[in-house]
This record gives C-alpha cells, structure tokens and sequence, in this order.
C-alpha cells in the first residue's frame, strides 16, 4: 500500500519552491516598471519593448538559434549513429568508444573549451560561429547517445526480425521499423541537444572568434555589470520558449505513448 | 542459428554498411575529443611565447625525425614547476575540491528526500512530479544562477524578506561569499541529483520494505538499512555527476562568488582570457584532468553496469 507520509510532502514542497521561486522572482520582475530592479513599481512591459531596440542582442540571439538547430541535427545523427553502434554491434575498440562517449558529460566545461580552441588554433580553423557549431556537437552528441541507448536497451527485436524474416533488407528495416520505434528517443536527444547549445556560454566563449557572439555571451557580459531590467525580460522570453517547447515534447511523447499497443497489435 | 540483428549478416560479422555506423560517431571523437586533449597535454608542455598563438609550438612533424627528437629535447616542466610553486593554484585546487564535496553533500540530502518523496507518491503523479524537477534543468543555466542575484544581492528579496520578517534589522552580505555559491551550486545541480536517485529508489522492490516492517523495524530505520543500500548505485552516479562538474565549475562561482579565492575552473579562464598564457592554463587543465581522472573513471563504471543490467 502506497501512502505519502506527512514528511514526503514537505519534502516536496520545498525541493519544488526551491526550484521554481528564483525562476518566478526572475518573471515577475522582468513585468516591473521602475528601473531600479529590487524596487516593485507596478505593471509594464516596457522593458520587452525596449529589447526590440536592442539590436546586438537579437543578433546574438539569432546567431544563438543557427548555432543550436544545426548542431543538435549533427548530434541528433552522430549520437543516434553511435547508440546504435554501442547497443547492436560488437566491435574492437567498444570500450575506449564507450568511455569517449560517458567522459564528456562529466567533463569540466572549461577543460573542453580549452582543449577544442587549441585544436582549432593547431589546424588554423578560422573561430567563429563553425567552430563553436563543431564543439556543441562533440559535446550534444554524447547526451544523445545516452537517451537513444537507454530507448535502444529496453526494444523488441522481434519486430525487426519479422521484417528481416518477410524480407527487408537491413537497411529498410531500420527506417520502416526500427526508426520509428526509437523516434521519441530521437526527438527527446534533439530538444536536448537544442537546449544545451543554446544555453553554453563557457564552451561558446572559448571557441568563439571576432564577430561571433551568442546569447548567452552576450547575456553574460552584461550580467558581469549587474542586475538589468532587460536582462529580466530576456531570460523571461528565453524560459517560456523553453518550457513550452519542453511541455509540447513531453505531450508528444505521451501520445505516442498511448498509441504503441494499438501499433503493436496490427 | 545465430540471431540476426540489423547491420549484421547471418553469421553475425559487421557489415560494411554497419562498419560506417561505428566509424563516423568514433572519428568525430577521436577528431574532437581526444586529439585536442593530446594538443593540451603537447602545449602544457611548451614554453610561453608573446606572438599570436601565445605559444611556441615545439612538435615540427614537417622536419621528420629530427623533429621528434628536438620536440623530445625541448619538452619543458616550467608551466608544472609554476603551478607547483604558486600558492595561487595549489589553493585553488584544495578550494575546488572542497567546494565541490560539501556541496555534493548537501545535493545528497536534498536530492534523497526530494527523490524519495517523488517515488513514494502515488504513481498517477510521478511522472509529473518527475517533470517537474528537469524542467528548469532546460531552462537556461547561465539565467538560473543569475535569478540568484535578483534575490541575494544586498537591496535584495532576500534581505527584504528577513527585515520584514524582523529575524535582522541590518541588510546581511549574501552575494560574492561562499555561501551564495552553495546555494547556486546545489539549486543548479539538484535535478543531475534527483535523476538517478528516483530511478533506484522507483525500482526498489517493496515487499523487502513490507516484510522490514513485519519484522517490527520502524520506517525510518527500515530507509536506512534496506532503501539507502539497495540505492547504492543511484548514489553514487548522482554524487560523481555532481562532483566531478562542479570541480571545474566556471559560471557559479563566477558570479555568485566573491574574488578573494578563486576556484579552479576561474583559474584556469583568467589564465587564458586575462593573462593570455596558454601553456600555464594548459598545464592547469592537464592537472585537474589527472585530478578527476578516478572519479570519472567510476562514474563510467558505473553507468557501464547500469545500462547492461537494463539490457
């Protein structure tokens, strides 16, 4: 019998206060008319219109966007490629593979930063928005990996080896069958990928050359400044766009979710 | 007869085609993963020089040999030897380490009472509450720890909040001390924590909890010995994924901390964005690598074990 205790409760009303009142503050405020950000001087939205003015910072946030979408593809491909090749084959070298793969999720963000400038200053890459694209997906691609795999792990071969018995070829079993099995784990890798480049500043910062500014690098040197109404309403913006896009995924997933035994079944 | 898979053939040798599927995934990481780290290590090695890369490269492949033996002849310690004999590193690392065990300390509190709450609710609600953990793990890092200042700095909520309260009458200091830094570190963390916690603790088998109690042990003690050491593995996953990042951590202390000592990820980005020495910052990256090298090593045991035994 499952009861939640008194304790369990309080346990998670705090953890989710904790979690959610900065992010609230930070909102509610970005709606604050007076300038001076820890004074409440009523209702407006003048900051958000005063961001339309801000032209460097929607350029980075476009700059910001380019960067995400292209890299979270290369990852969503090489990751998916590398969980598959991690699940299904037995290879020399799966071990030094494996370890290359866990080793950047953990992996200080400074230390990648350093490492890939020096690549691309050795090999004289010009650093700019390529550059970091190339680094988001060596780091993007490893998360993906992991949540394909985990899809991957927990998959019924027998409907692959149905089609290969009716006779797909290998490759057309993998996009008529298993493909589309694992898509959510797909779709999830992408958004994930999406989200982190989006949000890199240290790795971003390293590998950046002139003219190449993202969001966050701008959002930090202004942060290093102080607290900015402006500021406020961009972080606004940026969370909702976040959670929506997560909220939408999540809805997706479960929807499909609901479909699979009514799939399996004819 | 042996099972046939995608990407394999009847008698189970990797196909051409399958033979790409590993290929691309593995040279891109050898390309951008591993290479530049053998580069760090190269540079780390070499002497500090004024012009643009602000190193002296020390391996010429073009001259052959020769080159090699020059490159052996010209490999320096100097940049070790600085970080040896300054207590600006040394005190760094010690700093970093520290930092980063008392809060994974802190996370394992709070992430064993939030992750347990979690999978004792009723199981209608897990996957909400579940999702409502990791959603601010998506919004943006950087906007997270900044929301902090909203809050800790000195005309801060939080001063406002404990004046109107009366428990102070004088504005407390919170930002730029290593308490913020706690508070930003634990609230960035907390969702790497709850993960891996919730999906040990979901998996736990509650007839053992049942049959502890029939035995007359209470709840609380029966979390002790049968939750916490079946869990052992959540544990340690989410400690090593908190630890091993927050050592290298840049953008917390950054901009919650204050710069009287400075951690290690901080270190290193002066060295390199201020100072402009890149072989010092190399060998600081080297180090902390060598520093970190057992417990990601762990923590890929780890997660090695944890997906076969799902497989």
């Amino acid at each position: 019998m499952r009861r939640t205790s008194f304790t369990n409760v309080v346990a998670l009303a705090l953890g989710l206060a904790f979690l959610y009142a900065p992010i609230a503050i930070l909102v509610v405020y970005s709606f604050n008319a007076s300038r001076l950000v820890t004074v409440w001087g009523g209702w407006s939205t003048r900051w958000y219109a005063a961001l339309l003015e801000d032209r460097a910072l929607i350029d980075a946030a476009l700059a910001s966007l380019g960067i995400a979408v292209v890299s979270a593809a290369l990852a969503t491909m090489l990751g998916t490629m590398a969980a598959l090749a991690l699940t299904r084959l037995r290879f020399r070298g799966r071990l030094p593979f494996a370890a290359m793969i866990y080793a950047p999720l953990v992996m200080p963000e400074v230390i990648t930063g350093l490492s890939l400038l020096l690549l691309f200053v050795a090999i004289d890459l010009d650093r700019g928005f390529f550059t970091i694209i190339i680094a988001h997906t060596t780091l993007t691609m490893c998360f993906v990996t992991i949540i394909v795999q985990s899809r991957l792990a927990n998959f019924d071969r027998s409907l692959e080896e149905a089609a290969m018995d009716l006779g797909c070829s290998p490759g057309r079993t993998f996009f008529a069958i298993t493909l589309p099995l694992i898509m959510p784990a797909v779709i999830a890798g992408f958004l994930l990928a999406f989200s982190l480049s989006l949000d890199d500043l240290v790795i971003a910062s390293f590998t950046t050359g002139p003219g190449a500014t993202t969001l966050p690098i701008r959002i930090y040197s202004q942060v290093r400044l102080g607290v900015k109404p402006e500021i406020n309403a961009v972080c606004t913006i940026f969370i909702v766009v976040v959670a929506s896009a997560v909220v939408a995924a999540s809805l997706i997933e479960k929807s499909r979710n609901r479909e699979r035994p009514r799939f399996a079944l004819t | 007869m042996a099972k046939k898979s995608v990407g394999q053939d009847a008698e189970g040798a990797v196909s051409p085609r399958a033979r790409l599927l590993v290929a691309v995934p593995y040279l891109w990481l050898l390309g951008f993963f591993l290479a530049p780290f053998l580069i760090v290590l190269k540079i780390s090695l070499s002497e500090t020089a004024i012009a643009q890369p602000p190193y002296v490269p020390v391996l010429d492949f073009a001259a052959g040999l020769r080159g090699v033996a020059d490159f052996l002849a010209g490999l320096s310690f100097a940049n070790y030897i600085t970080i040896a004999g300054d207590d600006i590193y040394i005190f760094s690392y010690l700093k970093s380490l520290k930092v980063a065990a008392v809060s994974t300390a802190i996370l394992l509190l709070c992430g064993v009472a939030l992750a347990y709450a979690i999978a004792r609710a009723p199981r209608r609600a897990q996957p909400l509450l579940v999702m409502l953990v990791v959603l601010p793990f998506w919004t943006s890092f950087l906007i997270r720890v900044y929301a902090w200042i909203n809050i800790l700095q000195r005309d801060g909520l939080l001063n406002q909040a404990l004046i109107w309260l009366g428990l102070t009458d004088q504005p407390a200091t919170w930002l730029a001390t290593d308490t913020a830094v706690y508070i930003g570190l634990v609230y960035s963390y907390l969702p790497f924590m709850v993960l891996p916690l919730y999906a040990s603790f979901e998996k736990l088998d509650e007839s053992l909890l049942e049959a502890a109690a029939d035995l007359g042990c209470p709840r609380w003690k029966a979390f002790f010995v049968v939750t916490l050491p079946l869990a052992w593995r959540g544990l340690g996953a989410g400690a090593l994924l908190c630890f091993v990042p927050i050592v290298g951590e840049f953008v917390v202390p950054d901009l919650l901390g204050g710069s009287d000592a400075a951690m290690i990820g901080q270190t290193l980005w002066t060295e390199f964005f201020a100072n402009k020495d890149w072989p010092v910052a190399s060998a600081v990256a080297v180090v902390l690598v060598v520093l970190l090298t057992a417990p990601i090593a762990v923590y890929q045991h780890l997660q090695t074990r944890e997906i076969e035994a799902r497989q």
